[in-house]
């Protein structure tokens, strides 16, 4: 009888412990966790950004300008236009 | 002396207590002892509910979970909105506990001078805004100066890459990213974010350890895509703008709407603002004149009267109408055609645009008729384009209209509009007599509409329109090269009060190809100065550089050779009437 319960006192010490370790890492991961979610979100903030800036830059009122100061290039007249017909494009 | 101290001993004797003392004091400590029980057992089962919150108040903790407002793109998914986290930077000024070093510092961080700042400081309130919405980075570097009295928040901006070509559309948001114009006001529900919220446990230092339940599960905005086209919208824009400018007008309005799914694919107006940066615009350049506003559409309304007619069976297209002498009376008013003509065909009235030639085609009809096809092709009736403060125009009910006002409703006059509709009634036309819904929102290819008139009358129709734009029509100058165009000019006198001005409205509506129609462009300018006023000089050359550059974008294959433009000589042309 005093041998078994010995026995299941150090089963329960044992449980004891493996729950303490268990939720100190529990914690430790979950820290992790918090702060990956703070990186995703501030890549997605970055995401966002960076997709605003892309579409100023490539805003066509910008493209335009820099075509026409930058490149000398203009639009063509209607004279200037030839349309290649399907079929031969093809 | 003995005796003396003997009778001293004898004389005090131990005092006799009172004999309830002991059992008082006894019971009144256990009273005390009773009450703090009572008390104990009253914060712990009864009113525990204080001390419990100051408890959990040690290691938790609600913390908000923000949540995005969703992206405006367009419909081939360029971003035209989005919603990026700042911060606002502001201060206790009574608190505020900085040397000049750090003042300096801080002046540098938000790029202002110290003067400034401390000019802000010291105005006297108690708490001070020292920069709103500025980028992340920048109050971070404020952050590491930890100064005493000067904290930050998160907050929210909106971007616009496209700014001024695409603003009315898309209007802004105002405090806390909630829309405050535009589509951003009508699609609040669908773009706004519901931040979350969820309750944490956190350690001494602040960092949160566990989880413990989420109390606001935060709900994203979603991302709305729009009909619009960016290019299209920047070409639209573009060409707008400078023909507003080279005609010294007032304002303009532009509209391309796909022929085949109702789709706005472009909606410009000028003038325009900034939305990126629009503190102390005018209100009055933030309307979306295009829907907001209407005007009387003159001629282009008179492809609606002869649809009409056509479909009543009164007329056929080579029905000859007398339009000479170019003048015609009903009671005490008379309608003029600024260029008299003779004996005209139906298809000539349109072509040569004779106010006298569509008001006899009116009057031949009963009222109600032409108010039917008037009202089916949605002239007075809202667009429905899900934009806020679209207007419906003016139609009045049939039973009211004096024959004057039906005849001078036949080509424009008594009647008025927006651009939208009038593009969308255009479709009718550029389909098998069918109206589309015109729609901001990107829909799935073409759609049903609701029928107008008969295929027949609208190919018939759109013969006349193909005649109008081409020598010896109203507007040459709106052909395009290698398609077939079809259209309709409009010059209207302005009303103001109760009279007409000698100020004008100039527009010009029409579609292309003219074999299989693949695009609506409306152009509407209003006011214009510059000398030519009619709307085949004014709007439809607009019209032509718009519409070519747009089919020629969307790939559209041409349904004519390059040298299909012939404009006639200097002088020759026809106007079209006012």
């Amino acid at each position: 009888m005093v041998r078994l319960n010995l026995v299941l006192l150090a089963v329960l010490v044992v449980c004891a412990l493996s729950l303490v370790t268990s939720r100190h890492q529990a914690r430790k991961l979950f820290v992790e966790l918090g702060r990956e979610q703070v990186r995703a979100r501030a890549y997605e903030t970055e995401f966002g950004q960076l997709q605003l800036e892309q579409s100023t830059w490539a805003m066509p009122v910008r493209v335009e300008k820099i075509a026409r100061e930058h490149l000398g290039m203009q639009i063509p007249g209607p004279g200037r236009i030839e349309t290649v017909p399907g079929g031969a494009a093809r | 002396m003995t005796g003396v101290s003997l009778a001293l001993k004898r004389a005090a004797p131990a005092p006799a207590l009172p004999r309830l003392r002991a059992p008082l004091v006894f019971g009144a400590l256990l009273m005390l002892f009773g009450a703090l029980l009572a008390r104990s057992l009253y914060l712990q089962w009864i009113d525990n509910q204080f001390l419990q919150g100051q408890g959990t108040s040690r290691y938790s903790r609600e913390i908000e979970v923000p949540a995005h407002r969703g992206r405006i793109i367009d419909r081939a998914g360029e971003p035209l909105a989005i919603s990026t986290p700042v911060k606002s930077i502001w201060a206790f000024p009574g608190q505020v506990d900085a040397t000049p070093g750090q003042l300096a510092l801080l002046a540098l961080a938000l790029e202002t001078t110290p003067q400034a700042l401390a000019k802000k400081l010291d105005d006297g309130s108690d708490f001070v805004f020292l920069a709103k919405q500025v980028p992340p980075e920048v109050a971070d570097r404020v952050a590491t100066l930890k100064i005493k009295g000067i904290h930050d928040q998160n907050e929210y901006r909106r971007f616009y890459p496209a700014g001024e070509t695409m603003s009315h559309i898309l209007g802004f948001t105002g405090d806390r990213d909630v829309g405050q114009e535009g589509l951003e006001l009508t699609q609040q529900e669908w773009l706004g974010g519901k931040p979350g919220s969820r309750r944490v446990i956190i350690n001494r230092r602040g960092e949160v350890v566990e989880d413990v339940e989420a109390i606001r599960a935060p709900q994203a905005g979603r991302d709305l895509a729009l009909a619009i086209d960016a290019r299209l919208q920047y070409l639209a824009f573009r060409e707008l703008k400078s023909a507003v400018e080279a005609n010294r007008a007032k304002a303009g309005g532009l509209v391309i709407l796909d022929a085949q799914s109702g789709e706005i694919l472009a909606l410009a107006n000028w003038p325009t603002y900034n939305p990126n940066a629009r503190n102390r615009v005018a209100r009055e350049k933030m309307r979306n004149r295009a829907l907001t506003d209407v005007f009387e559409p003159g001629s282009t309304m008179k492809p609606f009267t002869i649809a009409s007619a056509l479909e009543s069976g009164k007329i056929r297209p080579d029905t000859v109408i007398q339009t000479a002498p170019g003048t015609f009376t009903i009671g005490p008013n008379t309608i003029h055609d600024a260029h008299p003509n003779g004996a005209l065909t139906v298809e000539q009235v349109i072509q040569k645009s004779s106010n006298v030639g569509a008001a006899k085609i009116a009057l031949s009809l009963p009222p109600a008729t032409l108010w039917q096809t008037l009202s089916d092709a949605g002239f007075g009736a809202t667009p429905n384009t899900g934009f806020p403060g679209e207007v419906a125009g003016r139609l009045r009910p049939a039973k009211t209209w004096k024959p004057i006002e039906q005849a001078t409703m036949a080509y424009g006059h008594g009647i008025s509009v927006n651009l939208v509709q009038l593009a969308r009634a255009y479709t009718v036309f550029a389909g098998d007599g069918e109206l589309k819904p015109a729609t901001l929102l990107k829909g799935n290819g073409p759609v049903a509409g609701r029928p107008v008139v008969s295929a027949g009358t609208a190919h018939a129709v759109r013969r006349m329109l193909e005649l109008a734009v081409q020598p010896g029509g109203t507007a040459p100058k709106a052909q395009v090269p290698g398609y077939r165009v079809a259209g309709k000019t409009g010059t209207a006198h302005k009303l103001e009060g109760r009279g007409y001005t000698n100020r004008y409205v100039s527009s010009f509506v029409g579609f292309a190809p003219a074999s299989n129609p693949r695009l609506v462009v409306a152009v509407m300018i209003d006011e214009p100065t510059a000398g030519a006023h009619f709307g085949g000089e004014v709007a439809a050359p607009v019209f032509s550089a718009v519409m070519g550059s747009a089919l020629r974008m969307q790939g559209v294959p041409p349904d004519a050779p390059q040298d299909n433009v012939i404009l006639p000589p200097e002088g020759g042309e026809v106007r079209e009437e006012t």
